[in-house]
């Protein structure tokens, strides 16, 4: 197949007929740059919608206390719910065979000072066992721990933007912070890679929020993370259960769809992973639409090679060219083309996309990329059906009498 | 290349001899292109038969009439068919490509050609960079480069002034002194009459044959 001489005159013909090439060579090449850009955007989107939904901890219940919607028990409706340290215990001591860790979670917004900084944030009364929910990742100290909550110490775990916002240049570890006029001490300085609202919160034994607020044991809302080994479906018997026990222990009709709420984010996260494939889908069909309208483009510029080569073809075809090396000829020139012009697009787009980074961020694509397979396969993709596009024209052009092809406008 | 099919050639029959140099004439219309094109095997035959060198010609398909043209025929055209991005030794060179031959023996072939049809300096111009008369004579160059059995020219002159006609058809009659068979079509009197035979076709039967005694091109040059 290889021939020198054949290579020679093709390249000949490529350096001869410049626009021709870059043409056919330019619609192939934005073909292919198109098609890798809007997928890697896309993969990139994904990246995104991963991070934002999917950060914390999958296998978790949320529990929120509600109003009842219907009289029980000699209770009438509207019964505000509560939870109270009590209810901890009793899910620990009933669920053993599906409960992995446990935490209250009572959220107040803080007026946090230091010095002459100051701010309101959120601040989260919890148990040691949060850090699992949250990912919380420390950079320095420590986190809450169970001595914290025993002894209803006033430590806080601040936040990486809490500490550059209040501290500045300074070391916070060991430093007294003002929430709402008491001071806390701060063990830890946390990152989370949930965005900068999550690195904004401080975090406080849940005891010692209780003392502040006169001594009760009342809880917002309980996080229940189940054995990740269970699975979702376990999951959901796990959730029923649970939420028949509650309504039980907190006297509230079982049929009652308000009172207790339960979050499975396990679920939530199903859902979002599918939203997450539909854009895939999505990101998928745009790709390929984009890499037909290349092979059409690059079919239509076959086309018009061709034609305007038909007298061309002619001349070789009367000095003795078989129809077979004719058709060759123009194949392998455009394939020649193609791969190149295809693989330069594909390198330059893949570059891009690996320099891109962060700098999308604002319209939430992240890290964009494409894998080498996927741009590799699709390149190809566009070779092959540039051939056939290449081919049909050929053939036709081929078996066309030299006499015919000759003749004078 | 419609469904409609016309008998141009109406029963032909004749035969040329090796080192002839033969003028076909007619009106437009009167077959000599077609009956050309049969010969060049640019076309088919509907009936009779056709031996060029004691080979007949039948069941041709492209790829065997394309061998059989790279190696009995040399084409010259009316308007030069030369392709246009290639310098005219690239031209000359281009049957000699289509037999195979090595680059390098190509270029010296082709180059020897260019040489004898005087414009051995010009090898490196693209078409567009010559005259008229010079590109007839690199086509001229290109017809003969790959040794075929017979030169066919259809209309030469035609694109040509004059003066430029006689130096093409003085070429033409040294190539032919050489021993070369040529068929020429054409209209121009003076430029049969510049030939050793004349056919005349009319209607698309020969309603001359005739020898004549050759007008020598060289006089008028």
């Amino acid at each position: 197949m290889f021939s020198l001489d054949r290579w020679q005159e093709i390249f000949q013909t490529i350096a001869k007929n410049k626009l021709r090439t870059f043409l056919s060579g330019f619609t192939v090449a934005l073909g292919i740059f198109i098609f890798i850009i809007l997928f890697g955007f896309g993969n990139g989107l994904k990246n995104t919608f991963k991070e934002e939904f999917l950060q914390d901890a999958t296998n978790t219940l949320r529990i929120f206390p509600g109003k009842t919607s219907k009289p029980y028990k000699g209770f009438k409706s509207k019964k505000r719910i509560e939870f109270k340290n009590s209810d901890l215990e009793d899910i620990k001591l009933n669920f053993p065979f599906y409960l992995q860790y446990i935490t209250p979670r009572i959220t107040r917004y803080a007026v946090s000072s230091y010095k002459n900084e100051s701010n309101n944030y959120p601040t989260q009364g919890v148990a040691p066992s949060h850090q699992y929910f949250e990912k919380t990742i420390m950079m320095r100290g420590r986190y809450l721990n169970q001595n914290d909550i025993k002894n209803k110490t006033k430590n806080v775990v601040i936040g990486r933007l809490v500490a550059l916002d209040l501290f500045k240049q300074e070391d916070p570890l060991g430093k007294y912070i003002s929430l709402s006029g008491v001071a806390f001490k701060v063990i830890g300085i946390f990152q989370d890679e949930g965005g900068d609202n999550e690195e904004r919160i401080l975090f406080i034994p849940y005891t010692t929020r209780q003392l502040l607020e006169k001594s009760n044991d009342k809880i917002d809302q309980i996080l229940v993370s189940y054995k990740p080994e269970l699975g979702i479906y376990i999951s959901e018997i796990f959730e029923k259960k649970l939420r028949l026990f509650l309504k039980n222990k907190k006297s509230i009709d079982p049929t009652d769809s308000k009172g207790i709420r339960i979050r499975n984010v396990g679920e939530a996260a199903k859902d979002n992973e599918q939203f997450s494939s539909v854009l895939q889908y999505i990101v998928t069909f745009v790709g390929l639409g984009t890499l037909i309208a290349g092979i059409i483009g690059i079919s239509n510029i076959m086309v018009f090679v061709v034609k305007e080569r038909t007298k061309e073809l002619g001349v070789r075809k009367a000095l003795g060219a078989t129809p077979r090396s004719v058709i060759a000829m123009i194949l392998q020139e455009s394939i020649f083309i193609t791969t190149l012009s295809g693989s330069i697009g594909m390198i330059i787009a893949i570059l891009i996309l690996n320099n891109m980074g962060d700098t999308l961020d604002k319209f939430f694509i992240r890290d964009p990329y494409v894998d080498i397979s996927t741009a590799i396969f699709s390149t190809c993709i566009l070779i092959i059906f540039g051939a056939i596009a290449g081919y049909i024209p050929a053939k036709r052009a081929a078996s066309i009498k030299p006499i015919v092809a000759l003749r004078d406008e | 290349m419609g469904s409609n099919t016309l008998h141009v050639l109406k029963g032909i029959d004749f035969k040329v001899e090796e080192g002839e140099l033969v003028a076909i004439m007619g009106s437009s219309g009167s077959g000599k292109s077609t009956l050309l094109n049969i010969v060049g095997m640019l076309d088919l035959l509907d009936e009779g038969q056709y031996t060029l060198d004691d080979v007949v010609i039948k069941d041709l398909d492209e790829t065997k009439a394309a061998r059989y043209r790279n190696k009995f025929l040399g084409f010259i055209f009316q308007s030069f068919n030369l392709i246009n991005y290639k310098n005219a030794l690239e031209n000359v060179s281009l049957p000699l490509y289509y037999q195979g031959i090595k680059r390098k023996e190509r270029q010296e072939v082709a180059l020897s050609y260019l040489e004898r049809v005087g414009l051995k300096d010009w090898a490196t111009h693209l078409p567009s960079e010559l005259s008229g008369g010079q590109k007839q004579r690199v086509a001229i160059a290109r017809a003969m480069a790959a040794r075929p059995k017979v030169l066919l020219a259809d209309e030469p002159t035609g694109a040509l002034d004059t003066t430029t006609s006689y130096e093409v058809m003085d070429l033409i009659q040294k190539i032919n002194e050489e021993g070369k068979t040529i068929l020429v079509v054409t209209h121009e009197e003076d430029i049969a009459k510049m030939c050793k035979r004349i056919v005349r076709l009319k209607d698309g039967v020969i309603v001359e044959d005739k020898k004549v005694n050759q007008v020598l091109a060289s006089k008028y040059v």
